[in-house]
C-alpha cells in the first residue's frame, strides 16, 4: 500500500479543482483512502491522515470518522501525534458526544507529563473545550499546576481554572488557596491570566468579591508601575506598556470598586492618572482610556472624575477613527441617565454624528439624541431630528418617528408646534409610523379645541398634495369629517384661511374611496367622514348618493358601513344629527402614548423593531366592554354600533376586519373606546340542552354540532378537551361539500368576542371534494379564561364552478360543555 | 364588535410573561469572553475557526455562514464593530483575509482589535511576511500559534517574544521539521495574487 499523500500535497491538489463537483470527488477519494488507512490501524501515517481530515473538515466536509483516531493520536508518545491529536479533538469533538470523555484519562496523564509543552497541550485543550464531567475529574490536576513555579504552565493553568469555574461553578472554592500569591508574580503572562481568574471568581461570588477587595492596593501598585515604568520592549505596544494587562486590571478594579466607597477611593488617583497620561494617538491608548471611563462610571467615583470621564468620551466623539466614535456613543448612551447634564454639554457633537456614514453610529446618535431632548432644547433638537428623519434610511424611520412623537408629547412648547411637528412626521415618513399613532394624533387634535380649524386646513392641504401615506390620510379624513364645517367656512386664525367649497371637500374624500393607494381601513375612514359631513354640509343628496353606491361594494366592511348609513338616512333620520355630532374630548389614558424606543441592533431589519414593541396596554372601561362585546348586533340597533367613535372601529379596523387584509400578527385591540352609553341588547341563548343528540367518540362527551349549512357547504364542529388547560377548547371543523362541483381555494376564518382568544392551525387542505367524497378539517383552539358563552362569527371563502363565493355566518349554537 | 386573533403558527402568541421567561432562560453572568474567532477570505472561504463555546457542527456552520455574509456585506467606510444576535462582532481585514471575533456584551471592542492585531503580528513574525497562502497551507501551525496566544478566549501571554519562543521550542520537538515543505509549497502554487499579498501590505 503506497504511503498516503502528504498534507500540503493534498491541499495543493484540492485547490486545483475547478468546480465544486471536482473538489467533492477528490475529497471523497481521499476520504476513502484515509478510511481504509484508519482501518489498518496504521500508526505511522495516522497523524498525516488526521491532519488531512482536518483540512477537509474546514472545507465543510464531514469528518466524524476521524474522532477516535484523534484519541489514538493523543495517546501516542510522539509529540507530533499529540499536537495534531489535540487539535483534532478541539475541532472535531464536542461535549455532546460521549466520545470526548475518553480523552479524560489521556489529558490527566499529559497534565503530569515531563515535557511542559505536552502539559501545555493538555491544559489548552481542557481549557478550550472541557465538558463539566471532564472539568470535575481534572480540576485537582489544574489546581496543582496553578501552584507550580513554572510560569509557562502557571498562566495556562489559571485560564484553565477559569474555564473549569465557568463549567462547574461549585468548584470555585478549591482554587482559592492557589490564588494567594498570584499577583506577586513578575511574569506578565501569569499576572494577566491571574487577573482574569480573579475577575471570574469575583463576578460569580459575592463572598469572593468581598475577600478579594483587599487586593485593590496591590492592583493599583501594579498598574502604577506599568504606567510609570520606562520602555519595556517585551511588552510595549506603540509606547504603552502591556495594554492588555492594564485593561484587565482596570476591569478588575471596576468590579471591586462597585458599590464600595473605600475601594473606590483607593483607586481614584490611579484612574485619574491613567485618564490624563495615556497617549491617545493610537487605538491602543484609546482602548485603555475606554476601559478607564467604564470603570470610572461604574464605581463610586467623585464627581470631578466623572466629568473627566465624560469629557474623554466627548473627545472620542471628535476622533477621526469611526471605531472610537462608535464606542463613545455607546458609552454615552449608558451614562446619559445618570450623568445627564455632563452629557448635555456634548449635545452638538452628538447631533453632528447623525450625519455620519456608518449605520451603527447613526443609530446610536439617534438614540442618544432622543435621550438628550428636554424642555429647553426641544425646538432645536427637533429641527435636527426632523431633518434626520427626512434623509435617513428606511430602517431608521419607524424608530425615529416614534421617538419624535414621544419627545413632542413630553416637551411640546405649544399645541400648534406639536401639531405641526406631527404633521411634518406624517408627511415625510408617513408610511413608517406605527399603527397607534393614528388614534393618538386624533386624540391630540380633539383635545386642542382652539386648533381645530388650523389643523383641518393643514391636513386638507396635505391631502391635496399626497394621498399615498395612509396614516396621514386617515387622520386627515377623520378631521375633515369632524371639522369640515370649519374648513368650508374659512375660520382659521393661525394662518391664511383657504377658500374651499363643500363639493371640493367631497371630491377629495370620494377620491380617497376610489384610489388604488387607499387601504380598506382608509376607505372606511373616508366613508365615515363623508357620512359625518351630512350633518355639517348642505349637500346631503350628494352624500346620500355616495353612501348608497357603496351599499353594494365588494369590500364587506365598506358595504356594511354603507348599508348602515343608508338605514340611518332612511329609517332613523331623526337620530342622525345627534349621532353624528362633534366628538367629545377624549380622556387620555397613560397607556395611549407611544412607548419608548427600544434600543435595537444597528443591523436588524425594521420588522424586528416592530415586533419588539409591546402592544399598548388597553384599559377598556366597563361601558366600552359592553359595546365591544356586542355580538349578533346585526339586527339589533346597528346604528348605535356603527357610531361608536371611529377611533376604535378604524384603529382596530384591521383587526375587526374579517375581510381583505387579515393581519396574522395577533394582538389585543389598541386604544379603548370612549364611553358612549348604549343599551345592551339582551342576548338569548339559543335553545341548548345539555342532552347531546349524539356523542362524538373523540370528544370527551362534548357533542358535535353543525355550525353552517348553506349552498351545499356544511361545516361541523367537533370538540375535544384533550388539552390540560381547561380553559382551552379544541374545536375541529369538518367541511363537506354535497354539490357536484368541488370547492377550491377554500379558506375558513373565525372571529370571537374580545374576552376570548383564538388560534387557527393549518387546514388539512383547501379543496373540498364534491359529493361529500372527502372532508377538509382544521383545528381551532379557543382560549376562554372567563368561561363566557362561546360565540363565533365565521367567514368562508371558496371558488365554486369558477366564481368566487364569500359568506359570513354566526355560530351561536355551541353546546354549553364546550365553554363551561 | 369582534376581536380577531388569527395565526397559523403552532404556538400561542407570546404573552408578556412568556417573553419574560425567554429572557431569563438566556441570562448569563456578564462575562468577558471571546466566543469564537473566524478567519475567512474575501470570497467567504473559511481559513480558520476557533470556537470557545460548545456548539453543534450544524450550529457552527449556520453561524459561520450568516456571519461571513454579514461581514462581507459591510462597506469599507463602516466601523469595525457590529452587533449580531446578542454578541458584538469585531472584525478587521488584513489584505485578503478577514479576522473576525465574537465577544460578549461587556467586552472592550478596542482591546479586541489589539488582540487581533497581535495575532497577525505573531503570524507575520513566524511565517515572515505572512500572506493568506501561508495560512492555507499551514493551517495547523496557525492554530498552534493561536493556541499559544489565547486560551479559552483570553490572552495567556502578552509578550510577543514569549509566544514565539514557545512555538519555536514546540516545533523543535516535532520529529518532522517541515520547513522544506513550506518553502516548496510557496514556489509551486499557482499565482493567486490576493492570497500571496502580505497581510500587512494594505
Amino acid at each position: 500500500m503506497p504511503a498516503p499523500i502528504r498534507l500540503r500535497e493534498l491541499i495543493r491538489t484540492i485547490r486545483t479543482a475547478r468546480t465544486q463537483a471536482e473538489e467533492r470527488e477528490m475529497i471523497q477519494k481521499e476520504c476513502a483512502a484515509i478510511r481504509s488507512s484508519f482501518r489498518e490501524e496504521d500508526n505511522t501515517y495516522r497523524c498525516r491522515n488526521v491532519a488531512k481530515l482536518l483540512y477537509m473538515h474546514m472545507l465543510g466536509y464531514p469528518a466524524h470518522f476521524g474522532q477516535l483516531e484523534c484519541l489514538k493520536l493523543i495517546a501516542s508518545q510522539k509529540f507530533t501525534d499529540k499536537r495534531i491529536g489535540y487539535l483534532g479533538a478541539m475541532l472535531l469533538l464536542d461535549e455532546r458526544q460521549d466520545v470526548h470523555l475518553l480523552m479524560t484519562n489521556c489529558i490527566k496523564n499529559d497534565l503530569n507529563h515531563s515535557t511542559q509543552y505536552v502539559q501545555g497541550l493538555a491544559l489548552c485543550t481542557l481549557g478550550c473545550m472541557g465538558s463539566s464531567e471532564m472539568c470535575r475529574d481534572l480540576a485537582g490536576e489544574v489546581e496543582k499546576l496553578l501552584k507550580t513555579s513554572n510560569s509557562y504552565l502557571r498562566k495556562k493553568a489559571a485560564l484553565c481554572a477559569v474555564h473549569v469555574i465557568r463549567k462547574v461553578p461549585e468548584l470555585m472554592e478549591m482554587f482559592l488557596p492557589a490564588t494567594k500569591n498570584l499577583l506577586s508574580e513578575k511574569n506578565h503572562g501569569v499576572l494577566h491570566t491571574s487577573v482574569v481568574l480573579l475577575t471570574e471568581m469575583c463576578e460569580r461570588s459575592p463572598d469572593m468579591l468581598a475577600h478579594f477587595r483587599k487586593l485593590v492596593p496591590q492592583l493599583v501598585r501594579i498598574l502604577k508601575n506599568l504606567i510609570m515604568s520606562g520602555y519595556s520592549p517585551e511588552h510595549d505596544v506603540s509606547g504603552i506598556s502591556d495594554p492588555f494587562l492594564q485593561v484587565r486590571i482596570l476591569r478588575l478594579l471596576r468590579i471591586l470598586g462597585k458599590n464600595d466607597d473605600d475601594s473606590s477611593e483607593a483607586m481614584n488617583d490611579i484612574l485619574a492618572q491613567v485618564a490624563t497620561n495615556t497617549e491617545t494617538s493610537k487605538n491602543v491608548g484609546n482602548a485603555i482610556l475606554y476601559e478607564t471611563v467604564l470603570t470610572i462610571m461604574d464605581i463610586k467615583s467623585e464627581s470631578g472624575l466623572r466629568v473627566l470621564a465624560i469629557n474623554i468620551l466627548g473627545r472620542f466623539l471628535l476622533n477621526n477613527d469611526k471605531n472610537i466614535r462608535y464606542v463613545a456613543l455607546t458609552s454615552l448612551l449608558k451614562t446619559v441617565q445618570t450623568d445627564h447634564n455632563a452629557v448635555q454639554r456634548h449635545r452638538s457633537t452628538i447631533v453632528d454624528c447623525l450625519k455620519d456614514l456608518d449605520v451603527s453610529i447613526k443609530r446610536r446618535a439617534m438614540e442618544l439624541s432622543f435621550a438628550l431632548v428636554n424642555g429647553n432644547n426641544i425646538r432645536g433638537m427637533m429641527k435636527e431630528l426632523l431633518y434626520f428623519l427626512d434623509s435617513c434610511d428606511p430602517e431608521f424611520k419607524a424608530d425615529c418617528a416614534s421617538g419624535v412623537f414621544l419627545a413632542a408629547e413630553k416637551y411640546a412648547p405649544s399645541k400648534r408646534w406639536h401639531i405641526d411637528t406631527i404633521m411634518r412626521v406624517l408627511t415625510t415618513a408617513g408610511s413608517y409610523v406605527r399603527d397607534d399613532s393614528v388614534p393618538n394624533l386624533i386624540q391630540l387634535i380633539t383635545n386642542s379645541v382652539e386648533m381645530h380649524a388650523y389643523t383641518v386646513q393643514r391636513l386638507y392641504k396635505a391631502l391635496l398634495d399626497d394621498i399615498s401615506q395612509q396614516p396621514l390620510v386617515q387622520v386627515a379624513s377623520w378631521c375633515i369629517g369632524e371639522y369640515g364645517d370649519l374648513l368650508v367656512s374659512g375660520q382659521c386664525e393661525e394662518e391664511e384661511p383657504i377658500q374651499v367649497t363643500e363639493d371640493e371637500v367631497l371630491d377629495v374624500l370620494e377620491g380617497l374611496l376610489v384610489s388604488n393607494l387607499s387601504t380598506p381601513v382608509t376607505r372606511g375612514y373616508s366613508l365615515t367622514a363623508i357620512m359625518k359631513l351630512s350633518t355639517r354640509f348642505s349637500s346631503v343628496n350628494r352624500i346620500k348618493k355616495v353612501v348608497s353606491i357603496y351599499g353594494s361594494s365588494i369590500d364587506v366592511e365598506l358595504q356594511q358601513r354603507a348599508v348602515e348609513y343608508n338605514a340611518l338616512f332612511k329609517k332613523y333620520d331623526h337620530m342622525r344629527p345627534a349621532l353624528l355630532e362633534r366628538m367629545p374630548i377624549m380622556e387620555k389614558t397613560a397607556s395611549n402614548g407611544p412607548t419608548e424606543i427600544v434600543q435595537t441592533n444597528g443591523e436588524t431589519e425594521p420588522s424586528t423593531v416592530e415586533a419588539k414593541h409591546p402592544p399598548p396596554v388597553t384599559q377598556p372601561t366597563n361601558q366600552a366592554n359592553d359595546l365591544l362585546d356586542l355580538l349578533g348586533g346585526n339586527d339589533v340597533v346597528p346604528v348605535i354600533q356603527t357610531t361608536i367613535p371611529t377611533k376604535p372601529v378604524s384603529a382596530g379596523g384591521e383587526l375587526l376586519d374579517l375581510l381583505g387584509d387579515l393581519s396574522l400578527s395577533g394582538g389585543p385591540a389598541p386604544a379603548p373606546a370612549p364611553s358612549v352609553p348604549t343599551s345592551q341588547p339582551p342576548f338569548l341563548l339559543d335553545g341548548l340542552t345539555s342532552q347531546p343528540l349524539f356523542n362524538d367518540i373523540a370528544a370527551a362527551g362534548i357533542p358535535s354540532m353543525t355550525a353552517y349549512n348553506k349552498n351545499g357547504l356544511k361545516i361541523d364542529f367537533t370538540f375535544e378537551r384533550a388539552n390540560p388547560n381547561p380553559n382551552i377548547a379544541v374545536i375541529t371543523i369538518h367541511a363537506t361539500n354535497s354539490t357536484e362541483a368541488e370547492m377550491t381555494d377554500f379558506v375558513f376564518q373565525a372571529a370571537v368576542p374580545k374576552t376570548f382568544q383564538l388560534q387557527l392551525l393549518s387546514p388539512s387542505s383547501n379543496v373540498v371534494p364534491a359529493l361529500n367524497q372527502g372532508t377538509v378539517t382544521q383545528v381551532i383552539r379557543v382560549l376562554n379564561p372567563q368561561k363566557q358563552q362561546l360565540r363565533m362569527r365565521i367567514k368562508l371563502t371558496y371558488t365554486h364552478k369558477g366564481s368566487a363565493v364569500q359568506d359570513l355566518a354566526e355560530v351561536n349554537n355551541f353546546p354549553p360543555q364546550s365553554w363551561q | 364588535m369582534f376581536i380577531v386573533v388569527l395565526c397559523d403558527c403552532l404556538s400561542l402568541p407570546p404573552t408578556p410573561s412568556s417573553h419574560l421567561f425567554i429572557h431569563i432562560s438566556c441570562f448569563v453572568i456578564p462575562s468577558f469572553q471571546m466566543q469564537f474567532m473566524l478567519l475567512f477570505s474575501r470570497q467567504g472561504k473559511l481559513r480558520l475557526q476557533k470556537w470557545y463555546v460548545p456548539l453543534s457542527d450544524k450550529e457552527k456552520k449556520k453561524i459561520t455562514r450568516e456571519l461571513v455574509q454579514t461581514v462581507l456585506a459591510r462597506k469599507p467606510k463602516m466601523c469595525s464593530f457590529l452587533e449580531w444576535r446578542d454578541l458584538k462582532i469585531v472584525y478587521k481585514r488584513y489584505a485578503s483575509l478577514y479576522f473576525c471575533c465574537a465577544i460578549e456584551d461587556q467586552d472592550n471592542e478596542l482591546i479586541t482589535l489589539e488582540i487581533i492585531h497581535r495575532y497577525v503580528e505573531l503570524l507575520d513574525k513566524y511565517f515572515g511576511s505572512v500572506c493568506e497562502l501561508d495560512i492555507i497551507f499551514n493551517f495547523e501551525k496557525a492554530y498552534f500559534i493561536l493556541d499559544e496566544f489565547l486560551l479559552g478566549g483570553e490572552a495567556q501571554e502578552t509578550s510577543k517574544k514569549n509566544v514565539l519562543k514557545a512555538i519555536e521550542q514546540a516545533d523543535l520537538l516535532q520529529e518532522n521539521i517541515d520547513f522544506q515543505m513550506r518553502l516548496f509549497a510557496g514556489v509551486m502554487v499557482p499565482n493567486m495574487a490576493s492570497e500571496a499579498s502580505g497581510l500587512f501590505q494594505n
